[in-house]
């Protein structure tokens, strides 16, 4: 049992500026831990036989009847000793990818910081803002096991946290997202292009837009554009825009500023867009946030929000029951509960036109791929560059 | 400034919220996790060994700026290293292949195959 599309090495991923310096066992930790995780993506199949094979069948046994709740098969499947194995593989497989991180970015702390701020002196397309206050659903957990999540400076000026963010999705992705790691960013901007060639956008919001990379792809199809970058955390936002300083990108504006209450004017965006960002929000805060996106959309604007694949009345509750494994595992909490949300009774309570509500699907644009044709492999719930892309036009 | 941070408590801090144990006995879970870490080293010294080669061969010559800057220099040596990789985990990770071929095609002990064969 081996992977068969062998992820490319570490060195492939593309530098700039500020990426940080890593070492040659820095590099090769990470190659290592690239191939455990698409190791483990073998390693999970067992799961779904292990399920079928003795889960289902003793419980049915000692039951009478099959499972009623996700819970239930929960609690079932908990105590299967494969379903163990590869849990605790797998989590400490993200443990291990954070540890590397820490430890690569953090001895280079002040050399990070002293770049970042080098870049960022005297622009007026970083603005930091100390009366914005990290939310509360980002102080309650450390999504995906980042220690201190994307808010936290253990000095002043820290981007060490960002850093890693950098160069960890190439990791835990195993470079399917590509060099830059925007490859959901590239999938919108591709698709917008193809799909509606004469929209022409002046303003666009990104929201939440971390380090910024899947922001710079839509910055670069609509390079007149005054594109706004928002996040609420200051590691972020100073590693994000001298990233975008050196990779050339002049026109996107890094602001600090909280998602449910933006500080724009009614009607002043052409586009708004998400990615990877709603499930890493809360259940009150998904509509307030959805409500002033509404509110600071132009007519005939458009809002598109980058997700995970939504859980369907045709799928098993089996597969919805793993699917849920990285939001109590690898602490992205939320992930679950916003499967429970309609999308499209989301954006309709928000003021949106239920007409008007679309739904896509995106796979990763990978620079990276060579054309050569590529093995089967199994699905890794939650790791596959495919997503579900929901969102709206404003009429 | 850079030595007041203690980087190397800093990067193996625990995340918020308490940590998921799988194996019933936390004792196992403990073990995995650093026999795991222990692997990992082992093929980060696995991949400056090859590293090392590699410039040697080619060069002659070995300075441990080059081995600090080795990076694959073709397609085929880029496959060949992530090939080990692959193989390696597969090597490590053998009791959990092993296991999953025993649960999709359940075999019989040792004792019963004994039994078996006494009446052979």
């Amino acid at each position: 049992m081996a992977a068969k599309n062998l992820p490319p090495t570490y060195d492939k991923i593309a530098k700039h500026e500020v990426f940080p310096e890593l070492t040659h066992d820095e590099r090769a930790r990470y190659n290592f831990l690239a191939n455990l995780n698409k190791h483990l993506a073998h390693v999970s199949q067992g799961n779904s036989t292990a399920f079928e094979k003795r889960v289902q069948p003793k419980f049915e046994k000692e039951k009478g009847r099959t499972f009623q709740t996700k819970d239930e098969l929960g609690d079932a499947m908990a105590e299967d000793p494969h379903y163990q194995t590869w849990s605790a593989l797998r989590r400490l497989t993200m443990e291990m990818r954070q540890q590397a991180g820490r430890s690569m970015t953090y001895r280079q702390a002040v050399a990070l910081r002293d770049k970042v701020n080098k870049l960022n002196e005297g622009k007026n397309t970083l603005i930091l803002n100390d009366e914005v206050k990290v939310p509360p659903y980002l102080l309650a957990v450390d999504n995906h096991l980042m220690p201190g999540s994307y808010h936290t400076e253990l000095f002043e000026g820290d981007v060490c946290n960002a850093a890693n963010y950098d160069g960890g999705l190439f990791v835990t992705t195993a470079g399917l997202l590509g060099r830059y790691s925007d490859g959901g960013g590239q999938a919108i901007a591709q698709w917008m292009k193809n799909n509606h060639p004469s929209f022409n956008p002046k303003r666009i919001l990104d929201i939440g837009c971390g380090i910024g990379h899947n922001t710079l792809p839509i910055a670069k199809l609509y390079p007149d554009a005054e594109v706004i970058a928002i996040d609420t955390g200051r590691p972020m936002l100073r590693y994000g825009h001298a990233r975008a300083q050196a990779l050339g990108f002049n026109n996107v504006k890094f602001m600090q500023v909280e998602a449910s209450n933006l500080p724009f004017e009614n009607e002043s965006f052409d586009w708004i867009q998400t990615t990877m960002f709603l499930h890493e929000t809360g259940g009150k805060s998904i509509y307030n946030i959805m409500r002033e996106i509404f509110r600071c959309l132009r007519p005939n604007g458009i809002t598109m929000h980058i997700e995970q694949p939504q859980y369907t009345d045709d799928m098993s509750m089996y597969e919805q029951w793993i699917r849920d494994w990285d939001a109590y595992n690898n602490s992205e909490p939320y992930w679950s509960k916003m499967h429970d949300i309609d999308p499209k009774q989301l954006m309709e309570d928000c003021g949106f036109d239920g007409k008007e509500f679309m739904q896509i699907g995106a796979k990763a644009i990978n620079d990276l791929d060579d054309g050569t044709k590529k093995s089967d492999e199994p699905e890794d719930h939650g790791r596959s560059p495919i997503w579900n892309v929901f969102g709206a036009w404003k009429r | 400034m850079e030595n007041l941070i203690d980087y190397i408590g800093i990067a193996s801090n625990k995340p918020k919220g308490a940590r998921p144990y799988f194996f019933d006995d936390p004792a196992v879970e403990r073990v995995l996790n650093i026999t795991m870490a222990i692997g990992m080293e082992l093929a980060v010294t696995r991949e400056r060994l090859d590293s090392l080669e590699r410039i040697l061969e080619a060069k002659g010559i070995l300075t441990k700026e080059e081995i600090n800057n080795y990076v694959p220099d073709s397609k085929k040596t880029e496959q060949e290293r992530q090939q080990w990789h692959s193989e390696y985990i597969s090597r490590i990770l053998r009791i959990v292949q092993q296991e999953m071929e025993q649960l999709k095609n359940p075999d019989k002990s040792l004792h019963e195959i004994a039994d078996d064969i006494d009446k052979m």
